[in-house]
């Protein structure tokens, strides 16, 4: 109790000094929930929009689809197995079907996927329900595309597009399209070049009755049969690809995060060198006095670690305001940040977890004891005489 | 790059050519039976149709921007058999295609590899052309593939032409419909068109420059284009072309491809 005493005497008795250690390593502590904050709210809301916009809570694919391999998506049709055809009767899966076409939207030609979506279903937010055929016109095909699409390719609602594609067979067909909705989605892999069209329509004209390539399941589907080599991916499997840019950019974090700790702690690991030289008489008085050298190392410790404590107070005291203001207005985001093709919203909105919050705590803490210790093993080596003259370093 | 035009000759010239040499071309009945279309391209099939030639051709890309010509020299045997060796621009110099009953091997110099290209690879472009592998490599006859009838008559370049339309009657086709315009004396094709199964116009060639060649009318520029997207299309023009010439063995074999 003598040490701590002491300790937080001397820390405060060194007054601007101490403060300016201070509010640098709580600069440092609040950079660093903020960071982690918006990379784990990111997170958070890139693996909730590609659930709720792509993947569902599984899919189970057509034994030739391959995601990565587009010429795999003109043979990965066929007719949907029999215990997947009763959780698209239950509403619990919704079928889609894939066709490689080629827009040309104003005499340009796009590359494009043609996706074929059940207008009732409920398992994707796509905005299938506007998907309307028109039974007085079978030439009407309705559309709904993504705003990424649409920019790229000048479309907006109510335009009309030829697009061309193969059927089953690989014979040529061409028709118009019409775009009856632009939708927002901050998941670029079910936006760019990508149109969505009723099912049923898409399986007229490819020829591809009753057949789909892929099929997205709801929370209440659970684990589905496999069946006829149809193959069951689960979540972990479809967000790998996210969880990996994600465990990729925490990589980065760190390194910022040890970048700026290193400064913080510099400047506490140089008070705390000064403060032994300069305070050598009264190490001196300390130990002819009667206290171990153990005790001695251990005040010179506790008041370079009270730096970290004092600054996760002081970090608190703006930082939370400003944390919590951040998390109120979003962090906007630049607007080409989708290009890498992964969900980001046009603000991410910061998540401080309480493990993110008490790692963060402990990180500051750990290396600011350590920084602080190092320093002091000279009081162990040196003589209370010696030192008493001032003469131990 | 000459399969391209071998393609078309194949498909369009060769059948017209010869209903002129056997039949007369202009005793066909304008509102002609089914029986007397299949009957012109069977002709013109038979006509142009020679046991080998050896062509050297360039293909002119048109882009928005600007446009490239890739030149090349062919051997080809019958239908099954085809070399092609692209002499220029240098960025596709060296590079050698092999067709062989069916099945297309392409050398790339700079990878120093012979890929084959097979499945959804052949509905790739050729060298960035409007042409696919698949266009080249459909090696039916037309009139084996499509039911065809005589619909009229009409003039191009002030030239008589016999106007047939050609309707799939097979299912792995890439074009549901076609329309072909006839030279009615020379009974070589001047303009065809390729219709998707909706009725839109997809693709046109037109043939020009239309020449004797030792005893053959033969067209030495090809025009084809996408008529879905802007842009000239693509230029085949037929430099040099000899027929039944003496073309040894190992030039159809993969060893020649490197």
């Amino acid at each position: 109790m003598l040490e701590l005493k002491l300790a937080f005497k001397n820390l405060f008795g060194s007054g601007l000094r101490t403060w300016l250690n201070v509010t640098v390593l709580s600069i440092a502590f609040v950079i660093i929930l903020f960071y982690n904050g918006m990379l784990d709210g990111w997170n958070m809301q890139a693996q909730r929009d590609t659930i709720e916009w792509e993947i569902g809570s599984g899919q189970v694919w057509h034994p030739d689809y391959d995601p990565y391999d587009p010429y795999t998506f003109a043979d990965s049709h066929s007719k949907i197995p029999s215990t997947i055809s009763s959780l698209i009767e239950r509403g619990d899966a919704a079928a889609i079907l894939l066709t490689q076409a080629t827009a040309y939207p104003g005499g340009r030609m796009i590359n494009t996927l043609i996706k074929g979506v059940d207008p009732n279903q409920k398992v994707l937010k796509i905005p299938s329900a506007l998907l309307i055929e028109d039974n007085s016109d079978p030439e009407y095909i309705p559309a709904v595309i993504g705003s990424r699409f649409a920019k790229s390719a000048h479309l907006k609602e109510g335009d009309r597009v030829l697009v061309r594609w193969r059927d089953a067979n690989g014979t040529f067909d061409a028709r118009e399209i019409t775009i009856v909705s632009v939708f927002r989605t901050n998941v670029p892999t079910v936006d760019l070049n990508q149109i969505f069209i009723p099912l049923e329509k898409l399986r007229e004209m490819t020829s591809m009755f009753d057949e789909a390539t892929l099929i997205v399941l709801s929370d209440m589907a659970g684990v589905p049969v496999q069946q006829d080599g149809w193959s069951y991916k689960n979540q972990d499997y479809l967000l790998k690809d996210l969880k990996d840019i994600m465990a990729a950019k925490k990589g980065g974090s760190f390194v910022i995060s040890g970048l700026l700790l290193a400064i913080a702690l510099l400047a506490i690991f140089d008070t705390q060198v000064l403060s032994i030289f300069r305070r050598q008489k009264e190490i001196g008085t300390y130990i002819a006095l009667g206290m171990t050298r153990k005790k001695v190392v251990g005040i010179f410790t506790i008041e370079g670690t009270t730096h970290s404590i004092l600054a996760i107070l002081l970090g608190m005291a703006w930082g939370v305001p400003f944390l919590m203001l951040l998390q109120k207005t979003g962090i906007p985001m630049p607007s080409n940040a989708d290009q890498a093709g992964i969900a980001i919203a046009d603000k991410i909105t910061p998540y401080y977890g309480a493990g993110m919050i008490l790692t963060s705590v402990i990180l500051v803490v750990l290396s600011s004891l350590v920084v602080s210790y190092i320093p002091t093993r000279k009081i162990s080596g040196m003589k209370p005489t010696d030192a008493l003259r001032g003469k131990i370093v | 790059m000459n399969h391209l035009l071998r393609r078309y000759k194949k498909s369009l010239f060769t059948k017209l050519l010869t209903a002129f040499i056997i039949g007369g071309a202009t005793t066909f009945p304008v509102e002609g039976s089914c029986q007397d279309g299949k009957a012109i391209l069977n002709r013109v099939d038979q006509n142009l149709s020679s046991r080998n030639q050896i062509a050297e051709s360039s293909m002119t890309i048109y882009g928005r921007r600007s446009s490239r010509t890739i030149t090349a020299k062919s051997w080809t045997e019958g239908d099954q058999k085809s070399f092609t060796e692209y002499l220029s621009p240098a960025s596709e110099a060296g590079t050698k295609m092999l067709k062989l009953q069916g099945q297309l091997w392409i050398y790339t110099p700079a990878a120093d590899r012979t890929i084959q290209i097979s499945g959804h690879l052949l509905r790739q472009s050729v060298m960035g052309s409007d042409l696919s592998y698949e266009d080249m490599m459909d090696d039916r006859k037309l009139s084996d593939v499509y039911d065809v009838t005589i619909a009229g008559k009409d003039t191009i370049d002030s030239r008589g032409v016999i106007i047939l339309e050609l309707t799939a009657n097979v299912n792995d086709i890439a074009y549901y419909r076609q329309k072909m315009w006839v030279d009615s004396e020379r009974f070589i094709p001047l303009k065809q068109e390729m219709y998707a199964r909706s009725g839109q116009l997809l693709k046109r060639a037109e043939m020009k420059n239309i020449k004797r060649v030792e005893n053959r009318w033969y067209p030495s520029l090809v025009i084809y284009k996408d008529m879905l997207k802007e842009g000239k299309g693509t230029e085949f023009r037929t430099n040099t072309i000899s027929f039944d010439q003496q073309i040894p063995d190992h030039i159809f074999s993969k060893a020649s491809l490197r």
